[in-house]
C-alpha cells in the first residue's frame, strides 16, 4: 500500500524533473525522487541500499548538480524560443510499444517467491554459511566484502580513477599564471540568471 | 593573483555558519560510527566515506573553499584516495603471502576464520571508505575551484 503510494509519487516526480524548465528545480525535484527511492528501499527492507541512495543519490548529486548549475546557468539551452517541440509520434509509439512489453514480462519475474532460482541458487548458501552469524551478521556486508570482495576492490578502483580523471582534467596548477587562467575556451560561461 | 578572488557564494549569515559548524562534528562521528559499525549494520565502507566527505562539503560552503582546503590539502585527499585502493588490495597482497588466495580472509588469522573474515572486511571497508571520502572531497573541489 505504501509501497504502490510511493511508486505512484515517483513516476510523477521523475515527469516533473524532465518537464520542469528550470534546471534548479530540476536538480531539487532529482533529489526528492532520491528521498523517495530510499523510503522505497527502506520499505521493502533494503537498508543498505536505502541509506546509500540518501547518501549518494539525495546528498552528495544533488550537491555538485547545484555545483555545476552555478558554472553553467539555471535554463535550458533554447527554452525561450521554443516552450513546446511538438510531439514526435513515432518515438512515442516506440516508447509505448517497449513499455507495454515491459509491463508484460514484469508478470512473469517471481517478486519474493521464495522458490524462485534466485533464492535456491547461492544465495541459499550465502545467507546460511557460517561468517553469518554473531561476527558479521549483516548479509549485505558480508557479500559485498567478502563474497564479493573482488568486485568490491574493483569498484573502489573505480572511484579512484574517477578521481583522478577528475583532477587531471580540471586541476589547475598553483604558480603557473597561464594554467590558473586557463585557455579562453575553457572558462566558465558567465552566469545567467533565470 | 597575489589577493584571493573574491568568493561570492561564501554565507556571511553568522546563524547558518554557527550551526553548520556546530553539525560537522556529529557528522564525523556519525560517518565514524557507520563505518566501523557496518558489518553489524546498515552501512559500510561507501556510505561512510560519503558522509564523511559532506562533512567536509558543508564546512567549505559555510567558510569557503579556500579555508577548506587549507583545513585538509588537497595534497592529503589526493594520497589518501590512492592509499584506501592500496589498503584494499594490500589485504588480498597479505593473504596471498600467507600462502592462500587473493583476499582470502581466512589466512589473516587461520586459527579463527570467523574472527579473520571479521577483520578481513573491516579492513576493506575502511580502504573503501578512504577512497571514497576523499573522491568525493576532490569532485566538490575541482569543481567549486572552476
Amino acid at each position: 500500500m505504501i509501497g504502490d503510494a510511493l511508486l505512484v509519487l515517483i513516476v510523477i516526480t521523475a515527469c516533473a524533473v524532465v518537464r520542469v524548465k528550470n534546471l534548479f528545480a530540476a536538480t531539487v525535484l532529482l533529489g526528492v525522487y532520491s528521498l523517495l527511492m530510499a523510503l522505497t528501499w527502506t520499505n521493502m527492507d533494503a537498508y543498505d541500499v536505502a541509506f546509500t541512495e540518501a547518501a549518494v543519490g539525495a546528498g552528495i548529486s544533488t550537491i555538485l548538480l547545484v555545483g555545476a548549475l552555478i558554472l553553467t546557468g539555471n535554463r535550458t539551452e533554447g527554452s525561450r524560443e521554443k516552450e513546446r517541440p511538438g510531439v514526435n509520434w513515432f518515438a512515442l509509439l516506440a516508447v509505448t510499444l517497449l513499455g507495454i512489453a515491459l509491463a508484460y514480462g514484469v508478470h512473469d519475474v517471481p517478486f519474493g517467491d521464495p522458490t524462485a532460482p534466485t533464492y535456491t541458487g547461492v544465495a541459499r548458501y550465502y545467507t546460511q554459511e557460517p561468517i553469518v552469524d554473531a561476527h558479521v551478521p549483516n548479509m549485505v556486508t558480508v557479500t559485498l566484502a567478502s563474497y564479493r570482495g573482488y568486485d568490491t576492490m574493483f569498484e573502489t578502483a573505480v572511484i579512484f580513477t574517477a578521481g583522478a580523471g577528475l583532477i587531471l582534467l580540471l586541476r589547475r596548477e598553483e604558480g603557473s599564471d597561464s594554467a590558473l587562467e586557463g585557455p579562453p575556451g575553457l572558462q566558465a560561461p558567465p552566469r545567467r540568471d533565470a | 593573483m597575489n589577493e584571493p578572488r573574491p568568493r561570492p557564494h561564501v554565507v556571511e549569515n553568522v546563524v547558518l555558519t554557527k550551526l553548520a559548524t556546530l553539525l560537522i562534528p556529529f557528522i564525523l562521528i556519525y560517518g565514524v560510527y557507520v563505518q566501523v559499525h557496518g558489518d553489524f549494520g546498515p552501512g559500510g565502507g561507501f556510505q561512510a566515506g560519503v558522509i564523511l566527505a559532506s562533512a567536509y562539503i558543508l564546512y567549505a560552503l559555510v567558510h569557503g573553499v579556500d579555508h577548506a582546503q587549507r583545513m585538509l590539502p588537497r595534497a592529503i585527499t589526493d594520497r589518501t584516495a590512492a592509499l584506501g585502493v592500496v589498503i584494499y588490495a594490500g589485504v588480498g597482497v597479505v593473504t596471498l603471502l600467507k600462502g592462500g588466495y587473493f583476499l582470502d580472509y581466512d589466512l589473516l588469522d587461520p586459527e579463527h576464520t570467523q574472527h579473520a573474515q571479521e577483520w578481513g572486511m573491516f579492513l576493506v571497508e575502511s580502504g573503501v571508505g578512504l577512497t571514497v571520502a576523499s573522491v568525493m572531497a576532490t569532485i566538490f573541489n575541482e569543481i567549486a575551484e572552476q
